[in-house]
């Protein structure tokens, strides 16, 4: 193909883009996610396209945006005209409702299990033979590991990491105080502190720094098998944390946008067979128990408490660890000493 | 601008292996931090082939990237450019109270943090800002849309014309613009046959470093576009998003592009140099 053709293709096709996303706002919906969503809804969003269409509407526009979930969260709060959000934990979707009434109140009830179509945990990743001898939460707070976590302050799955540590503290040692000092430990052990799970992936992956990345199971798969084949083991601790990232429809956004049928048709098509198959395909545990029985082998069994049975929930989790005078605040004034 | 008469050899008193490590010292520096980094761009966006290359240079996303960063440029260059001149106009021929104050306002975009450009439009127009219900009830969308892309932009790159216009059109003073008038000139004419003419080659350079900034603006950008893939993100973004979703020759092809504008741009600020350079030999 001459230079000259390829040009005029280019203008073309500049010229088309201006003028059909005008035409289909209505049939376009924006998924504002979270960091390693990236690939799976990639691959959902035409699996949803074929749905759709096979249903008899016109072929839908999904757009992404995606980022640390709790900056995420902050955005949809700030305006940005979010149809759906599909965040890393249920706090973040709330945080729609408590700052800027944009769901309603008994959002997590409206879809199957707590509205979480897919679940993770939180895993260790580290380097191929494991030189630092690393097998669960205890080796993280020895001296001269490194630990590479994002900020729990932007990130979802930082909290997850934080929580994941501090339940198998409370498990092994018993009270709050040594769990305090046990996660303190680990983060004095953090060299840099990302703002969202894919810049600590990058951290650890590209970059190479750090002796052990805690890590969503998503993630730790990802880094396996397609970043670097042979590069990296994965430890799986004896507990962790069930992680249940939440979907929700942002009510007040599709009713003015007139786009509810088309998102709601988005969320619930996500508990559909393919949808939950193409989760495990990105490393995700499906919600489906049918489905999740077929991929025993794919996922390690190990024990996994929810953040309900330790921590009482998000909401109180969210205060006494990660707001304005939390624990983790202690932490970090701790480390700067 | 003085130009410097080449300095002879003997006039030199430092050693010469004083001379020779200083230039090798420079030139290595230069070597590691931008001939280096370009050539990883360059191998990396190629690595691929020209075929890789051009496919991320087309996906839709990416044109919609260059498309908003082109869109940027056409309203924020003219508008900083007009601005510039009124405001170095202003300065350079009237007297009034307050004007070392706005010469120090002006550099103000220059000072400010990026990220906290970003935040105070966010505060100003934000769904909960001062604006935001306001904004709302209109149907208008300033904050994650394109228009707040430009205000941050916009804001970023106020001070470029004018910074390059001010102490030249001090140093000019007013005295032809006065001739022209008392010979029967009306305002406009003036400036066009005058005041511009003297000014051009300050004015078109100011309007290339001002182009050059937009087009990379990343910080401010970030937290007001809302990364709407295809929609808000601008050529910077678009990059960081590729990086992000481990499309390495992608992410290097689209900075490859915009290494070639900024390239584009440089060559043209040297030309813009060395003309006027010439223009001050000849007078």
């Amino acid at each position: 193909m001459s230079i000259l053709s390829r040009l005029q293709q280019a203008t073309l096709a500049l010229t088309f883009t201006s003028v059909s996303f005008i035409a289909l706002a209505e049939n376009t919906l924006l998924n504002v996610s979270y960091d390693p969503t990236r690939e799976f809804y990639r691959e959902y969003n035409q699996l949803f396209s074929q749905y759709w269409q096979k249903q008899g509407h016109e072929a839908p526009t999904v757009r992404q945006s995606h980022g640390g979930s709790g900056s995420q969260a902050r955005s949809v709060i700030d305006g940005l005209e979010a149809d759906v959000v599909t965040l890393a934990l249920a706090y973040d979707v709330d945080a729609l409702r408590q700052k800027a009434d944009l769901i309603p109140e008994n959002w997590q009830s409206r879809l199957p299990h707590n509205s979480s179509p897919y679940t993770s945990t939180i895993v260790l990743l580290v380097r191929k033979g494991n030189p630092k001898n690393i097998h669960d939460w205890n080796d993280l707070a020895r001296k001269g590991v490194e630990v590479i976590t994002p900020n729990p302050k932007t990130s979802g799955g930082a909290r997850w990491n934080y929580l994941a540590a501090w339940g198998y503290a409370l498990k092994q040692y018993g009270s709050e105080e040594k769990a305090l000092e046990f996660v303190t430990q680990i983060y004095k052990n953090v060299p840099v502190l990302d703002s969202g799970a894919r810049g600590a992936t990058n951290t650890f992956v590209q970059r190479q720094i750090g002796d052990v990345f805690i890590a969503w199971e998503n993630e730790a798969f990802l880094a396996v098998e397609q970043l670097g084949k042979g590069e990296f083991e994965i430890i799986v601790p004896s507990v962790s944390i069930l992680a249940e990232p939440p979907v929700a429809i942002v009510d007040k956004n599709v009713d003015r946008k007139g786009t509810r049928k088309l998102a709601e048709a988005y969320l619930a098509q996500l508990y559909s067979d393919e949808a939950q198959h193409l989760a495990v395909k990105h490393f995700y545990r499906p919600a489906n128990p049918t489905i999740s029985n077929q991929y025993k082998d794919k996922f390690p069994q190990l024990t996994l408490f929810t953040i309900d049975d330790v921590f009482g929930g998000w909401n109180k989790a969210q205060q006494t660890h990660f707001n304005d005078g939390g624990y983790f605040d202690a932490i970090l004034s701790k480390i700067s000493k | 601008m003085n130009t410097l008469s080449p300095t002879t050899d003997h006039a030199i008193t430092e050693a010469p292996w004083i001379k020779w490590s200083l230039i090798g010292l420079a030139l290595s520096f230069l070597a590691l931090f931008l001939v280096l980094p370009l050539a990883v761009v360059l191998y990396g966006a190629f690595e691929a082939g020209i075929n890789v290359w051009w496919q991320a240079i087309t996906d839709p996303d990416a044109l919609a990237a260059i498309r908003l960063t082109l869109l940027v440029l056409i309203i924020v260059v003219p508008t900083n450019a007009i601005f510039g001149v009124a405001i170095a106009w202003a300065i350079a021929k009237f007297e009034f109270r307050g004007k070392t104050l706005l010469i120090s306002i002006i550099d103000m975009p220059f000072a400010i943090s990026p990220v906290v450009v970003g935040l105070i439009f966010v505060i100003l127009f934000g769904a909960q800002g001062w604006f935001g219900p306001w904004l709302a009830a209109h149907d208008l969308k300033v904050i994650f849309a394109v228009p707040g892309i430009i205000i941050v932009i916009m804001f970023g790159t106020l001070p470029f014309v004018a910074r390059e216009l001010i102490p030249l059109m001090q140093q000019q003073g007013k005295d032809e613009e006065e001739a022209s008038l008392t010979l029967g000139a009306n305002g406009l004419k003036t400036f066009w046959y005058v005041t511009l003419p003297n000014i051009k080659w300050g004015l078109l350079y100011g309007v290339i470093l001002c182009n050059a900034r937009a087009m990379g603006e990343f910080g401010a950008v970030a937290v007001v576009s809302g990364r709407i893939r295809g929609e808000t993100n601008t050529m910077p973004l678009h990059i960081e998003v590729l990086y992000n979703e481990y499309m390495f020759t992608a992410a290097f092809a689209v900075s490859s592009l915009l290494t070639g504008l900024a390239l584009v741009t440089i060559v043209l600020k040297s030309m813009v140099e060395w003309k006027d350079e010439r223009k001050h030999k000849t007078h």
